[in-house]
């Protein structure tokens, strides 16, 4: 028998420090001293976002370590970062590590979101490596006694252009920090020199997964770690009434932790914290303060208006609707949704007497420090949050609650705490995405072009201040009550040509279940509306969709994309609807969107096919092309599998995805009450990539979820004549309208 | 404390528990320190936590150890390694089949299951194949293909 040889993994926190994967061809991480990062000689490095050593460590035997605090939640960034530094570095990839997320080594960046990675994150990290740059061409020169301006980077060393062994930036540097500061000037190896980006590179993180060697937090021990459930209330304002220890007896070394409303178990044993949290007797008081996901229409429109801020006002769209021959106006809903984490929130906290350290997968390590220190008392300098992978958290889910919730028990245990949610927990109680309401009004002009167009959206309004934690609010302890969704409000106005606009949003005072920004933050539900009222305005215009967003088009990456993605599904260009059986109760149809992500980022366009039952109401969609012009390509092959993802994704919100509450609680609390998309419905998928090299990369992992829900209501309008307005197209939904038509 | 004895990645093990029902899910990571099995759902819904008991995929979230004792049980772990992949775990590597990787222990696993039981499955085979396990992230065509690379190959 041999039990002992299989708990011998890698003891990853023996240095105390960060997640490092390196890129040496799959094997596990290599250590160099390089990699020993989190031991005391990184602690007290530079974290000043102007200064080079903040970003970058050069180490005596050539291997270089990045700093960032923008994390990897599975989009990649973890080879496109180091892909851009190695570039301008002239360094093999291999030879570069990223630590990633750790207040206490990496300069705060801001947090991971807005799909800023590569356009802040990477694009600073590539500024520190072209200062760095220039100091080894000049430290170089010293050395070699040659003018920098004969010298050039290559392959990790400085040498004289006419060739010659040179030296390698490992000597040059000699373990030694730069002190320089990032010449915001150093410039930028050209872009037709690039041999790295643009080009798939393999992440190092893949064969990690695939062969479960990956270290996420959940998988984080510490010693003389306790294992922690929190026990949430029936329902969401009860407060707690009587606890019974007795009725958890039977179950090992369990200790209960109440304090206020919060209550909560710890045991050394995992799967006696879980027993325990599901057995523990609690009385809690009766709160009905929900109205029910039923009348969530109702509830938001009738909120109280805390202001009401007009986003776009072009010429005189009242008036150029009042004299327009024909008026069209439509309503469109967006659902509240849950970011429904596959792995539940988890977090290890670690309070001690000198300080404290939180393990998470947060996407804002340096927010979340703040945030914590605040509440808890616990000076930032002695408070270090560190990120570890978990799994993806498509913005605000419960991981910064779940770190609250171990940082509470850790401090009243004075042991290490690892919490982890239950299911039931993460579809419960993270803050959800919020829940959009729209009304279009347009009209056509003579010639059928767009001559006015309004937009009026309901939106839950930003209160300053971070998010209530869930725990913390529940101990009764006090904190800031901010409420923020990220930008929700944006990409409410048409891309198109338009004389007379008006977009204006009524920001709500009172939203029903907690919000935060969950992936692409309120721009699918404005571009569901506002590509699906174009799609209305071509049809009474009896014109083709693509032809009807052409017209009103004059920006030439806007036409690429749109023409591109029509081009690959094969569009026949006629007017939409066009029902037509393909057998029995098939219908078929196509349908487009074009997005230009915040007005102002990615250009994106999808199409697709569909077809759709019209006994069962279920859509069945066949195949999806987008084309995608983000910039400068970094990465295409994870660039390709973040479009992938997010025209997944977002066809799971659109067809399945729907947060049910009713007077007390949320009701949607599994993936039977909550279903996402499952293999059977997943579509053949063509993506075409338009790189840009000349132009500043953008962020990738959010832009093309934008016009999926849209083309996917213009299909289905295509192949059934009927509009579909609200989301999620469930087959009930689907098949009580055709009924009706 | 009862003691329970299998095979785990073709080794005899014995562990110990105090809760005869407890899931062998929590065993593994914990007592075993094996993390390719993932707490996902723990009401077998989503395939985190898959392991394949006799060449079987088999939810290990809801698989009481008491069931586990005398059974051949093979964690992601005991497939392959980074230096040296299983042909399932290389064609996911391929692919590069994954984005936060929270699910690809049930992916491979289930593909594996699959596989055992029909070496060359079609296309929609494979889809219904891996119809019980979720993805968040929208890998689904990428899972996809590396697994039709293994069937064709």
């Amino acid at each position: 028998m041999d039990t002992l040889s299989l708990v011998s993994r890698r003891n990853l926190l023996k240095t105390g420090g960060a997640v490092i994967v390196s890129f040496a061809s799959g094997a596990l991480p290599k250590r160099t001293a390089a990699q020993d990062v989190g031991a005391a000689t990184d602690l007290g490095k530079p974290l000043d976002v102007h200064e080079v050593d903040s970003f970058l460590a050069f180490h005596a035997d050539g291997s270089v370590t990045i700093y960032t605090s923008k994390v990897d939640v599975g989009t990649g960034l973890r080879a496109a970062m180091p892909q851009m530094a190695a570039e301008e570095l002239d360094i093999p990839i291999e030879r570069i590590t990223l630590v990633e997320g750790d207040t206490a080594l990496t300069p705060d960046q801001g947090g991971t979101g807005g799909s800023t990675g590569i356009p802040r994150g990477a694009v600073e990290v590539r500024q520190a490596a072209a200062t760095a740059r220039q100091a080894f061409l000049n430290l170089g020169a010293e050395q070699l006694k040659r003018p920098a301006s004969e010298l050039t980077l290559l392959n990790g060393r400085v040498r004289p252009v006419s060739g010659g062994a040179g030296i390698d930036i490992g000597t040059l540097a000699g373990g030694r920090r730069l002190a320089l500061k990032v010449d915001p000037k150093a410039p930028l190896k050209d872009p037709t020199r690039y041999s790295l980006v643009g080009k798939p590179q393999p992440r190092p993180d893949v064969p990690l997964k695939c062969t479960g060697r990956n270290s996420y937090v959940q998988d984080l021990s510490v010693p003389g770690m306790l294992h922690g459930r929190v026990i949430r209330p029936p329902a969401i304002g009860a407060k707690l009434l009587t606890v019974d220890e007795s009725s958890i007896r039977g179950i090992p070394d369990v200790r209960v932790v109440r304090m206020g409303d919060f209550l909560g178990v710890v045991a050394p044993d995992e799967w006696a914290a879980v027993r325990a949290a599901r057995e523990l007797k609690a009385t809690w008081s009766s709160w009905q303060g929900l109205r029910g996901s039923d009348g969530l229409e109702r509830f938001v429109r009738q909120s109280p208006v805390d202001r009401s801020e007009q986003l776009v006002n072009k010429g005189d769209a009242a008036a150029a609707l009042a004299a327009a021959p024909k008026q069209l106006s439509a309503s469109y809903q967006w659902p509240c949704q849950s970011h429904a984490s596959l792995g539940p929130s988890c977090a290890v906290a670690d309070v001690r007497s000198d300080g404290a350290t939180v393990w998470t997968s947060t996407q804002g390590t340096h927010g979340l420090r703040a945030s914590l220190s605040k509440i808890f008392g616990i000076p930032e300098d002695k408070l270090r949050v560190i990120y570890r992978d978990g799994a993806g958290s498509y913005g605000g889910n419960g991981n910064d609650d779940a770190a609250a919730d171990a940082l509470l028990l850790s401090k009243t245990v004075q042991r290490p705490v690892r919490v982890q949610w239950m299911r039931h927990d993460e579809h419960g109680w993270d803050p959800k995405g919020p829940p959009q309401f729209l009304d279009v009004r347009g009209a056509l002009d003579a010639q059928g072009n767009i001559a006015a167009w309004e937009t009026e959206m309901w939106l839950p309004s930003a209160i300053q201040g971070t998010r209530p934690f869930l725990g913390v609010d529940a101990a009764g302890m006090q904190q800031a009550r901010g409420q923020n969704a990220g930008q929700i409000s944006q990409n409410g106005d048409p891309p198109y040509a338009a004389s007379n606009v008006h977009v204006v949003v009524h920001w709500v005072k009172e939203t029903p279940l907690r919000i935060s920004n969950l992936r692409a933050p309120g721009k699918i539900a404005n571009a569901f509306a506002v590509e699906s009222f174009t799609d209305e305005l071509a049809a009474a215009a009896g014109v083709d969709p693509v032809a009807f967003r052409l017209r009103g088009l004059t920006d030439p990456r806007a036409i690429a994309v749109l023409e591109r993605a029509a081009e690959m599904i094969g569009w026949q260009a006629r007017p939409s609807p066009n029902p037509r059986a393909l057998q029995g109760d098939l219908l078929m149809g196509r349908g487009v969107a074009y997005v230009r992500y915040k007005q102002a980022e990615n250009y994106v366009a999808t199409a697709m096919e569909v077809d759709v039952d019209r006994a069962t109401g279920k859509i069945n969609v066949r195949r999806v092309t987008c084309a995608h012009d983000c910039g400068l390509v970094v990465n295409s092959d994870s660039l390709r599998n973040q479009i992938e993802g997010s025209i997944l994704q977002t066809l799971s919100r659109t067809i399945h995805e729907e947060v049910t509450f009713d007077r007390s609680h949320v009701t949607s609390v599994d993936w039977a009450s909550y279903p996402i998309l499952t293999f059977p419905e997943i579509p053949a998928i063509e993506v075409a990539l338009i790189d840009r090299p000349t132009l500043p990369p953008l962020g990738a992992g959010e832009a093309s979820t934008a016009p999926i829900a849209a083309a996917l209501g213009n299909a289905v309008f295509d192949a059934t004549g009927v509009r579909f307005r609200q989301v999620p197209l469930t087959p009930a939904r689907v098949r009580a309208a055709l009924l009706r038509s | 404390m009862a003691k329970y004895s299998f095979q785990l990645n073709g080794r005899p093990v014995s562990v110990e528990s105090w809760d005869p029902a407890q899931p062998l899910l929590y065993l593994l990571r914990n007592a075993l320190g094996l993390h390719g099995p993932k707490f996902g759902c723990g009401l077998a819904q989503c395939g985190a936590c898959t392991v394949l008991i006799e060449g079987k995929a088999a939810r290990s979230c809801v698989t009481p150890v008491r069931q586990a004792a005398g059974r051949a049980i093979t964690t992601l772990e005991g497939l392959g390694t980074p230096e040296k992949p299983d042909a399932v775990q290389a064609a996911f590597i391929a692919e590069q089949a994954a984005q936060c990787g929270y699910c690809t222990n049930g992916m491979i696993l289930a593909a594996k299951s699959l596989l055992n039981q029909t070496p060359k499955p079609n296309l929609d085979q494979v889809k219904q194949g891996l119809a019980g396990n979720l993805c968040r992230c929208g890998t689904h065509t990428r899972i996809v293909r590396a697994v039709m690379r293994v069937a064709n190959a």
